[in-house]
C-alpha cells in the first residue's frame, strides 16, 4: 500500500529529507527559502528529457523510494499552457518506463461485445480531438504543505500548488473506442491500467468515460513525453489527477466498482460524516491562486504592480475571479484573459497600486455552475472541522480553499494560509 | 448492424443512458479482435468481492519468511515502518479501532477491503521488481500482515475463498460505503 497509496501523498517534510538523502545534498529549508530564484541542489535520480533547459534540478523531489514528484514552477510563467517539459509529474515508479510504441497495444475488454486491441497507429486513424485541460494531483495544496511551523515557512507557490498543469491534449475520445467495442447493457464502471512496473490502475464511472475522456497521444503539439505516459494516457478532464492513468494499456468495462491501486483513502476524518472518512472524490471544485506576487517573492517597490494568477474548476469554465488586497474584507473583479475554457486554467490579472503597507492578497473563483471557492474557514466548517483544529495544518486531499499571501512592509511575500 | 439492433432495444437504452450515448455514434471498424485466451493472459484486475482471485494459499508463518526476504528492507521489521511508513497498526489479537492519526493511515488496518491488499501487492510490490511474487507468496504476505494487524489469527490460511471473507476493522469507516456516481448525497464540499 505504502508507495502508491497514502504514502504517495507524503508531505514535503519527509520528501525533502529523502531528497536530501538521494541527492546527497541539503534540501528543505534551502530551496524553500529561495523561492523563484532558487538554485538549490534538490534533484532526483530521474530527470525529464530536457530538464536542463529549464533549470529543472529544483523541480524534482524524491518522495519515497518508489515515488518521484516534479512541481510546475507556476510563479515563473504566464498564460495558461504549461510546456510539456514543465508539466508536473507524479511518477509511481523509480524510473520513467521505456515503452516501444510500435509494440504497445491498448486493449478494451470486459463487458463489451467485441474485445479489441488498438495499436498507436490504429488510434491515429480514428477521429481526433485537441482540447485544453488542466491536470491536478488530488493532494495539490495539501494544507500540511503550507505549514508555517516548520523550516518550510515561505514555501513558494511552486511547491504548494505546483502539482497542477494545463496542456492541449490530442487523442481519441474514449467514447469512440468504447463504441468500437460495443459496451454491453448493465455496464457502469471503466477500469484503466498502465503498462509501467506497478500497473497503476483506476476506476471511473462509465458516464464520465463517454462524456469527455480522451485517450491522448499528444501534448502541446508533440507526442506525449515518457514522464507523461508515452505513448498513451487517459485524460479525465476536471477530475483528480490520479484518474489520468499514464502508459495506458488496458481498459476493462465492468458493472461494479474496483479499487485496484488502493488509493484515495488518505483523507480527513470529518465530523460532518460522523468521524468517517470521505473517499472517492471525483470532480475538482472551483479554485484559484495568485501566482505573482506569491510566497517567497520580493515586491518590486511601491506603486503599480499587476497581480496575476490562475483560476480553474472541474465543473466547467471560470465565470469570474474576485481579488482582495485586504485579506478578504473587500473584493473587486479581476480581468480574465482569453481563452476561458471549461476544465482548463484561466489566467486572471488585477491592477494594484501597493502603498507600501502590509497587505494580504487573495483570489476567489466562481465557476459557470455558480459554485464559489471557499475560504479555508468555510471549507473546514463544511468539513466539520472545528475552528480550533483548523488553525493547524492537517493533511488533506481534494483541497480547494482560497490562498492568501501576506505582503510585508519590507516587500517580502509570505504564505498566509495559516497566519 | 449492431447499431440498428440496439435501437430496437429502447428499454435497455433508457436504463443505461451513458451506453446509449456511446452507441449512437458510427463505428469505424478499427482495432484487432481479442480472444478470451489473450484476455486471460493479461487481465489480473480483481473486484472487491475477490471472484477473480487465482488459486494458491499462504499462512502468516509462511508470510513472515517472505516478508523478511522481500519487503522488510523498505517496510521495516514486521511491517512496522522503515524507509516507508508502517503497514501495521494494532497487534496480533488486537486490531486498531477508532480513528486513525495522520501517520497511521498507511497501515493495512485503515483499508476497507481485504481483496484490494492482495491486488495491490500482486501488481505493484516489491517496488524494485513488481509482479515477481507468486500467488502463494502474495497470499502468505497478506496473511502475515493481516495477522500482525490483529485482523486474522496466526493459524488462518488465506486463499481465494477465505480472503474475501476477512472482516476489515475499518470496513465501515468510509462514506459512501461503496463509491457511487453521481455522488449521492452530493458532498457539502468536494
Amino acid at each position: 500500500m505504502e508507495s502508491n497509496g497514502s504514502g504517495r501523498r507524503r508531505f514535503l517534510k519527509q520528501a525533502a529529507a529523502l531528497a536530501g538523502v538521494a541527492a546527497g545534498a541539503g534540501a528543505g529549508a534551502e530551496w524553500a527559502a529561495r523561492g523563484q530564484s532558487a538554485g538549490s541542489s534538490v534533484k532526483s535520480e530521474v530527470q525529464p528529457n530536457d530538464a536542463h533547459i529549464h533549470g529543472d534540478e529544483r523541480r524534482g523531489v524524491r518522495r519515497n523510494i518508489s515515488h518521484i514528484t516534479y512541481f510546475t514552477p507556476l510563479q515563473d510563467y504566464a498564460g495558461i499552457i504549461t510546456p510539456a517539459s514543465l508539466h508536473f509529474v507524479q511518477l509511481h515508479t523509480s524510473y520513467f518506463p521505456v515503452i516501444d510504441a510500435q509494440q504497445h497495444r491498448l486493449t478494451i475488454h470486459g463487458m463489451v461485445d467485441r474485445p479489441l486491441s488498438f495499436s498507436v497507429d490504429d488510434l491515429k486513424r480514428l477521429p481526433s480531438v485537441s482540447r485544453i485541460h488542466f491536470v491536478e494531483c488530488q493532494a495539490n495544496g495539501n494544507p500540511q504543505g503550507h505549514d508555517n511551523g516548520t523550516e518550510y515557512t515561505g514555501l513558494p507557490v511552486q511547491y504548494v500548488w505546483g502539482m497542477m498543469s494545463c496542456s492541449e491534449w490530442t487523442g481519441v475520445p474514449l467514447s469512440v473506442l468504447l463504441n468500437e467495442a460495443g459496451v454491453q447493457p448493465g455496464a457502469s464502471w471503466v477500469v484503466s491500467e498502465g503498462a509501467e512496473a506497478g500497473k497503476w490502475s483506476h476506476t471511473i464511472p462509465l458516464a464520465k468515460a463517454v462524456d469527455d475522456c480522451i485517450v491522448a497521444y499528444g501534448q502541446n503539439g508533440e507526442s506525449l513525453r515518457p514522464e507523461q505516459g508515452y505513448p498513451l494516457r487517459l485524460l479525465v478532464p476536471g477530475w483528480e489527477g490520479l484518474n489520468n492513468v499514464k502508459y495506458l494499456k488496458h481498459i476493462k468495462v465492468v458493472d461494479h466498482f474496483l479499487d485496484p491501486s488502493g488509493v484515495n483513502h488518505a483523507t480527513i476524518a470529518r465530523a460532518d460524516l460522523g468521524g468517517k472518512y470521505r473517499w472517492y472524490h471525483f470532480q475538482w471544485g472551483p479554485k484559484s491562486v495568485i501566482t505573482r506576487p506569491s510566497g517567497g517573492m520580493a515586491m518590486p517597490g511601491k506603486g503599480y504592480v499587476q497581480i496575476t494568477g490562475l483560476a480553474w474548476s472541474g465543473g466547467g469554465a471560470v465565470r469570474k475571479v474576485d481579488v482582495s488586497t485586504d485579506g478578504g474584507k473587500t473584493w473587486k473583479e479581476a480581468k480574465l484573459q482569453a481563452p476561458v475554457l471549461p476544465k482548463a486554467h484561466t489566467r486572471f490579472t488585477f491592477d494594484w497600486a501597493w502603498d507600501g503597507e502590509e497587505a494580504v492578497i487573495v483570489s476567489r473563483c466562481t465557476d459557470d455552475q455558480g459554485e464559489v471557492q471557499p475560504s479555508i474557514a468555510e471549507l473546514y466548517r463544511n468539513w466539520g472541522i472545528s475552528d480550533e483544529a483548523a488553525k493547524k495544518p492537517v493533511r488533506g486531499q481534494h483541497y480547494n480553499a482560497m490562498q492568501p499571501w501576506r505582503v510585508a512592509r519590507d516587500g517580502s511575500v509570505h504564505n498566509a494560509m495559516f497566519s | 448492424m449492431r447499431c440498428s439492433l440496439n435501437l430496437l432495444l429502447p428499454v435497455i437504452i433508457l436504463a443505461a443512458p451513458a451506453v446509449a450515448l456511446a452507441q449512437s455514434q458510427p463505428r469505424f471498424n478499427v482495432g484487432t479482435p481479442l480472444s478470451q485466451q489473450e484476455i486471460k493472459s493479461f487481465d489480473f484486475m480483481i473486484g472487491l468481492e475477490g471472484k477473480e482471485l487465482p488459486p494458491g494459499h499462504g499462512s502468516p508463518k509462511e508470510g513472515a519468511a517472505v516478508f523478511a526476504k522481500r519487503c522488510q528492507v523498505c517496510h521495516g521489521l514486521n511491517g512496522e515502518g522503515g524507509v516507508v511508513r508502517r503497514l501495521v497498526l494494532g497487534s496480533p489479537g488486537n486490531p486498531h479501532r477508532g480513528t486513525f492519526k495522520q501517520d497511521e493511515k498507511s497501515a493495512l488496518s485503515y483499508y476497507p477491503h481485504a481483496v484490494v491488499v492482495w491486488d495491490y501487492i500482486n501488481r505493484a510490490m516489491p517496488a524494485s521488481n513488481p509482479g515477481s511474487l507468486t500467488p502463494d507468496e502474495v497470499y502468505s504476505v497478506v496473511a502475515f500482515l493481516f495477522y500482525r494487524n490483529g485482523i486474522i489469527q496466526e493459524t488462518d490460511v488465506m486463499d481465494a475463498k477465505t480472503l474475501p471473507k476477512v472482516e476489515m476493522p475499518n470496513r465501515n469507516g468510509f462514506v459512501p460505503a461503496v463509491p457511487v456516481y453521481p455522488p449521492e448525497p452530493k458532498p457539502s464540499w468536494w
